[in-house]
């Protein structure tokens, strides 16, 4: 990937901004999606809810299904490849898609290293907990950023502990010196140069969206307030009771985040929202996978 | 002169910023109330057009802003933008604002992998860096519109009175000759009166 197409590929991102990116395991829930006003779609075999219901090894979707998705809808589809796959990677590129998640969600595939994601002309998005995690993807060739927060779980908790922890990381560089700044990027791991970036401009170099657990108009106005630039839902939607009409909401709830009467409307009538687990019920934390 | 951006969905802070270094002022429309603030001029910026399309309708914006737009209040569409201009879609439907004589093709570049940047000439400006997105381009123009930029054989820019549009992104590659261009645009309709 040259720094052109590395440039292309996180201008596809701003152009998601905004936006909710929903997560479809059928071409019915990617119809119903775009007609909700979904900005992107990621098409998965199982929703993290079901997959951590499962259990076992989850892999990347049968590109099959990925493709009657992409038939689907005319907005961007993404979908997942495990940590460090990058044969899945190579096959997600190959059919064409629009973004490719090296997800958390999936079983990892390597436990030390992620994919050299230079090495594709398809953009990556990548979750993080912190900003050290935020820059080293970056550093790998991520073209966008997600919170990891705690997939499946409908509770927000941990997409709001990694948002506030990026945040305060960035507030910090910002306000540091110059020499301190060397000693920052050897303790975040990451070249200097993405440091510095990011003590000039007080953000990521790429677009960072929330992910994890985001249940309710609620939830991703929160995360708005607290700096995410568009929300990613996974089981929140089609683990709900009424998913067309939570989906709407959520999307219009991200537009106008500021404005509460909106918001109190937004969230009447939505019927049954996903069950959900706390985050001390779970045995699996995915967001403990790849750092 | 104050611009409304259209701050539903996608690239809408990247224009804020473009109209910054000219000195020119701007605010957001999320809303119908924003609208009141009586703008002199609106920007569609990039995003996904089934988005706006669907918000511009369920937040009660559509009627407003067509009026002001069929009224001859300047407006610039870019990509998403362009789309919501269009008076056809080949391969869609849909018609959103439907004010601009011309059919364009949605997605026409294929999906992200057919994402480039080039440099070409743009009428009366000269040439200039051009990013295009799962961009459409413009098949056709007809009635009083005009293509003002022609690459790779297709219509990527065009203009009908107060409306312009472009296919590729200007607010992206940090060259504010697209923006001034609009801005003129706006100058020569609030001296006319219009």
């Amino acid at each position: 990937m040259n720094d052109r197409r590395s440039e292309l590929n996180r201008n596809l991102a701003q152009m998601l901004k905004g936006g909710v990116i929903m997560d479809v395991t059928t071409p019915e829930q990617a119809r119903i999606a775009e007609e909700a006003g979904a900005c992107a779609v990621m098409a998965l075999e199982r929703i993290p809810a079901d997959i951590r219901a499962a259990g076992g090894v989850s892999r990347m979707s049968d590109p099959k299904m990925i493709k009657g998705i992409q038939e689907a809808v005319s907005i961007p589809v993404m979908a997942k490849c495990r940590i460090g796959h990058f044969a899945e990677a190579r096959i997600l590129q190959a059919i064409e898609i629009d973004y490719i998640d090296e997800s958390e969600v999936l079983s990892p595939a390597d436990d030390k290293y992620h994919i050299d994601k230079t090495k594709f002309d398809v953009p990556f998005v990548c979750g993080a907990k912190d900003l050290g995690e935020a820059l080293r993807r970056i550093n790998e060739g991520a073209s966008m950023i997600r919170t990891k927060g705690e997939p499946g779980t409908g509770d927000v908790v941990q997409a709001v502990r990694h948002m506030r922890m990026m945040q305060a990381e960035i507030r910090r560089l910002v306000s540091m010196s110059s020499d301190e700044l060397f000693d920052a990027a050897k303790e975040l791991r990451v070249p200097f140069e993405l440091v510095m970036y990011v003590h000039e401009n007080g953000k990521l170099p790429v677009v960072n969206f929330a992910a994890g657990g985001v249940a309710t108009p609620a939830d991703a106005a929160l995360m708005m307030h607290l700096g995410a630039e568009g929300v990613f839902v996974g089981s929140g939607i089609f683990k709900s009771g009424e998913p067309a009409k939570r989906a709407a909401a959520i999307v219009k709830a991200v537009t106008n985040y500021q404005d509460d009467k909106m918001l109190a409307e937004l969230s009447e009538d939505l019927g049954e929202a996903m069950v959900g687990i706390n985050e001390d019920e779970i045995e699996l934390l995915m967001a403990e996978r790849g750092k | 002169m104050n611009i409304g951006i259209l701050a539903l969905q996608g690239a809408f802070i990247e224009h804020r910023q473009m109209l910054e270094k000219l000195g020119i002022q701007s605010f957001e429309i999320r809303q119908k109330r924003d609208i009141e603030r009586g703008p002199d001029a609106l920007i569609i910026p990039g995003g996904e057009s089934t988005v706006m399309g669907k918000l511009l309708r369920q937040l009660e914006l559509y009627e407003p802003l067509k009026a002001r737009i069929e009224g001859g209040m300047p407006v610039m569409g870019t990509c998403a933008g362009l789309i919501l201009l269009a008076k056809k879609l080949s391969n869609d439907s849909s018609v959103y604002f439907g004010t601009m004589d011309m059919t364009v093709r949605r997605n026409a570049y294929g999906r992200q992998l057919g994402s480039f940047y080039t440099e070409d000439e743009f009428k009366g400006i000269g040439k200039i860096p051009m990013t295009f997105i799962r961009a459409p381009y413009i098949e056709e123009v007809y009635g009083d519109a005009e293509a003002l930029a022609v690459t790779g054989g297709h219509i990527v820019a065009a203009r009908q009175g107060n409306q312009l549009v472009t296919a590729f992104h200007p607010e992206l590659n940090g060259d504010t000759s697209v923006h001034r261009y609009f801005a003129d645009m706006i100058e020569e309709s609030l001296a006319s009166g219009k």
